[in-house]
């Protein structure tokens, strides 16, 4: 199963959508061995094409060495189907090359909605698996600010001066 | 002539889990034939069965995409480090589609 929060589904559908109608790209790297995606890395598509992506090539050297040097691995390897289902193609089988990765696809094909799904893909085979999505546990609209006299543990009604 | 060779995941069934290994050579081709020796199997993931760099691997001298720097005949020194990476590309589109669109199929690159 993958579990992902929230605030990086949601980032990762904004770029898909961005992107529209060419595929996007890009890496979720979290710590090595945690299993958690933890910081959004959008990759240029370098074939900029509707029906195909490709990270480019110096592009992935650099973040790829820059997760090395934070312990970080790709947890996460995304990229958008803009026409068809959020199915792998023979084309991702062909080319899945991080056996640890979790492979996510999300189609835009339907403007309103987003179809979101995750495989491991190990060896040349596919394996789906349920994407759990975290909502975060501080709701980010949340009263953030307080009126005059309150604090976020205290209401001072008499506003008395001093304080 | 020392050059070290970093490994990724996939690879590292052939180098006993070892995440950079040591190797000699003074081309990218000599290179992968002295680690074959030693990682018996792993040159074949590389290169394809008509002897090109296989398309589904990035292979970086230092800093550099060897397909920038002649591919297998991209010249090594001692001190270089080789840095080896699963490209990472898929799509809808059919694979040999794909491949014949980039103009970069299967076969040998160079």
């Amino acid at each position: 199963m993958l579990s992902i929060d929230r605030s990086i589904i949601d980032a990762i559908i904004a770029h898909a959508r961005r992107d529209h109608p060419d595929e996007a790209c890009g890496v979720v790297a979290g710590p090595v061995g945690s299993d958690k995606p933890a910081r959004h890395i959008p990759m240029d598509n370098a074939a900029r094409s509707m029906t195909f992506y490709e990270f480019d090539s110096m592009e992935q050297l650099r973040v790829w060495r820059e997760m090395d040097d934070l312990d970080e691995e790709p947890v996460v390897i995304y990229h958008s189907h803009t026409a068809t289902e959020a199915y792998p193609s023979r084309t991702d089988v062909s080319f899945a090359g991080e056996p640890g990765a979790h492979y996510l696809l999300v189609s835009t094909r339907e403007p309103e909605s987003e179809e979101i799904r995750s495989y491991r893909i190990v060896d040349g085979v596919v394996t789906e698996e349920p994407v759990r999505i975290v909502e975060p546990t501080v709701d980010p609209h949340a009263v953030q600010s307080y009126m005059f006299g309150q604090s976020p543990t205290t209401v001072d009604y008499e506003c008395s001066p001093g304080r | 002539m020392a050059i070290e060779v970093r490994i990724p995941t996939i690879l590292r069934t052939y180098t006993g889990g070892a995440k950079s290994v040591e190797g000699a050579g003074d081309t990218l081709s000599a290179l992968l034939t002295d680690l074959d020796s030693k990682y018996s199997g792993l040159r074949g993931r590389l290169i394809t069965e008509q002897g090109g760099l296989h398309r589904f691997v990035n292979i970086y001298v230092n800093d550099e995409d060897v397909r920038f720097l002649g591919s297998l005949d991209a010249k090594l020194n001692d001190g270089d480090n080789v840095t080896i990476l699963p490209a990472v590309a898929g799509g809808a589109f059919g694979f040999a589609a794909a491949a014949a669109l980039l103009g970069r199929s299967t076969a040998p690159v160079s």
